[in-house]
């Protein structure tokens, strides 16, 4: 059967589910709509925070990241998954326990204070912001790919399937929908990973065939350092980055994970506390499942590119090498006029530029597998982008319903009227996603390691210290909050965007790049915020006794 | 015994947080220790095609951090069912005091 007909086959039963599901799990309540009346089941949970979690930068761009970057790459496979070890052992459980609604309900509560409530509205809302804007381009990008419409139809498309089951259901809609979202990202990644393990090493399981040996006997990661050596690069097991950056970018990925609103949220939709704990397990367990895929898909996939391109007659290329060249994401300048595609590090001598994405985009195509493969890949990308992006939506619906009107503006508000703002408010949300996808800010990629930085220098230091210091008070919290943000948005600007007389990597603080420097701005916040403390008035009685509660069982 | 004088709360805050010391070092060693400060060292080292440390960077931190979940989880579940049980002792406890 023909590819295209395939794709639509696979896109269109995947958003008729989707759009069933919402129509089953519709929301009638405040609490269904902003954590599904805390009764999911903790496997559920966690499939759904797997799917909320893993945007279409995970789905389509990771493994071409670690592609190039090799040992480098490792900082995204630590940092994005370690991050749930600190949040299933230092923050659901007791925010489960907490038992409201959103993270700005708990900073406000737990401090006492509407200062630091509104400033983690204000951080809830940049964080998902910067977030949303990438994944509705991504949503347009694979439409526009695949379905071969314009970007724009791409982006309405999908703004309007985001819209029906998050505006209808909340984040019940949004939780039933995201376990279906994960079964077809998950499969759609997994059957061209298996295969092409199986083609090249013999063993059905990518994580294992990455480490095995090729028909000829040689290890396969051995094969892959030599080529490297040969064309220039560095060695694809070892690093080009400083050990202190890598350090600190995993810790900061790390932290960022741990404090990411749209994450921390679904804790709150389980029923009880032992279920947010499991429910954080079952989800670092299926995120896994895509995580130690990813660096076999690299190894794979380079060591392919490199041995179909390298030193080969251009007019001698497989089809899927012209196809994706009309794209853009290759690119072929035959600077010395030999026919030969010269593909090495040395940037003067180089003439061939590959897009990361490429490496899952295309993998299906360069490994000869079946269309209906291929078609399954588009769905998974589209499931991808669209369950981040219904994730995020809802955290910046309910800040602006729940934190903002209910406890802050306007406290009487009725259920009635909540529910019609938070329906509103994620209209509002979408429309304000798609323009950004539409019109994508230039800053979109570097924002979205701002958004890490934001959260791991804001939010995961005031939430641990409110759980395990009974001593913080909000004089302590606020100080440390504003600082960090301060300092994390200073050090971004300065080297991303240049302002306050900008900077080149010359210039970094301790060679610390700005994806890094979120650890150090938390570091900065724990000091503040311990150091403040201790000079200002402690907690009051009942702040001590919420504090005593919740640590319990 | 030196616990005897704590409330079943506090115990329970207690032995939870030596849990998380001891999973939190983990999770360190495999991260950042192996992974990263030492990933030179364990790379002399080879487990089949993977140099060890790369392994740990790219494969086995991973598979730690699923354990060590788990292993959260089966403790805590372990010390809560403690605790309830202690709690209802001890205000069991308490209402017979306070009967005549």
């Amino acid at each position: 059967m023909d590819l295209q007909l395939w794709i639509w086959i696979a896109v269109g039963l995947s958003f008729a589910l989707y759009i069933g599901i919402a129509i089953w799990s519709r929301a009638s309540s405040t609490s269904e709509f902003y954590v599904a009346g805390a009764s999911v089941h903790p496997i559920a949970n966690g499939m759904a925070t797997a799917a909320d979690w893993m945007s279409a930068a995970s789905f389509i761009s990771m493994a071409g990241i670690i592609s190039f970057q090799g040992y480098d790459g490792s900082v995204y496979l630590m940092g994005w998954t370690g991050g749930y070890v600190l949040l299933a052992l230092l923050l659901a459980p007791y925010l489960r326990k907490f038992g409201k609604f959103t993270v700005p309900d708990f900073i406000g509560d737990r401090y006492g204070s509407q200062t630091a409530r509104g400033l983690a509205i204000f951080c809830a809302l940049i964080v998902s912001f910067t977030y949303i804007a990438g994944q509705m381009r991504g949503v347009g990008v694979v439409f526009s790919r695949y379905l071969e419409v314009d970007i724009t139809t791409g982006v309405l498309i999908g703004m309007g399937i985001v819209l029906f089951y998050a505006v209808l259901g909340g984040m019940k809609g949004i939780t039933y929908t995201q376990v279906a979202q994960y079964c077809v990202l998950i499969f759609a990644y997994l059957v061209p990973a298996i295969f092409i393990s199986f083609l090249s090493t013999g063993y059905v399981l990518p994580q294992w065939g990455f480490g095995a040996a090729g028909p000829d006997g040689v290890y396969l990661l051995d094969q892959l350092d030599g080529l490297h050596r040969e064309l220039g690069f560095h060695e694809y097991t070892t690093g080009n980055k400083s050990v202190l950056d890598v350090f600190f970018i995993t810790m900061a990925l790390m932290a960022g994970t741990a404090g990411l609103p749209h994450v921390i949220v679904r804790f709150f939709t389980v029923k009880r506390v032992s279920d947010a704990r499991r429910s954080a397990g079952w989800a670092l367990l299926f995120i896994a499942i895509l995580y130690t895929t990813a660096p076999a898909i690299a190894v794979f996939a380079r060591t392919n590119l490199i041995q179909t391109v390298s030193e080969q007659p251009y007019a001698e290329l497989p089809d899927w090498f012209d196809k994706w060249e009309t794209t853009g994401l290759i690119q072929f300048d035959d600077k010395n006029q030999d026919g030969l595609i010269q593909y090495v590090a040395d940037p003067e001598a180089n003439e061939l530029k590959v897009d990361a994405d490429i490496m899952v985009l295309a993998n299906p195509e360069i490994a000869q597998l079946p269309n209906w493969v291929i078609a399954l890949l588009a769905a998974g990308a589209l499931a991808a982008a669209l369950s981040t992006a219904a994730g995020l939506l809802l955290v910046i619906s309910s800040a602006v319903s729940h934190d903002l009107i209910k406890r802050m503006i306007h406290p009487e508000v009725s259920e009635k009227t909540e529910l019609i703002a938070a329906r509103l408010s994620a209209v509002g949300a979408v429309c304000l996603a798609g323009y950004f996808g539409i019109h994508p800010p230039g800053f979109v990629a570097a924002t979205v390691a701002l958004a890490f930085g934001l959260a791991a220098s804001s939010f995961f230091p005031a939430i641990v210290l409110g759980i395990f210091s009974k001593r913080m008070n909000k004089e302590g919290a606020i100080s440390g909050m504003a600082i960090g943000v301060l300092l994390m948005l200073f050090y971004m600007t300065k080297f991303k965007f240049g302002w306050f007389g900008g900077g080149t990597e010359a210039d970094w603080w301790w060679g610390i790049s700005p994806e890094g420097f979120g650890t150090f701005a938390m570091l900065v916040n724990f000091v503040v915020a311990i150091g403040v403390s201790r000079f200002t008035p402690s907690t009051s009685i009942e702040i001590q006794e919420l504090i005593a509660e919740i640590r319990k069982p | 015994m030196r616990n005897s004088t704590l409330t079943p709360s506090q115990m329970y805050w207690r032995t939870n947080l030596r849990y998380l010391v001891v999973l939190l070092s983990i999770w360190f060693a495999v991260s950042f220790g192996a992974s990263i400060l030492f990933v030179e060292e364990l790379n002399a080292f080879r487990v089949g095609g993977f140099k060890l440390g790369f392994w740990f960077a790219q494969q086995g931190s991973i598979y730690t951090f699923v354990v060590l979940i788990f292993v959260y989880i089966r403790l805590m579940n372990r010390l809560d069912a403690a605790y309830l049980n202690a709690s209802e002792l001890s205000e069991s406890g308490a209402e017979q005091k306070s009967m005549p």
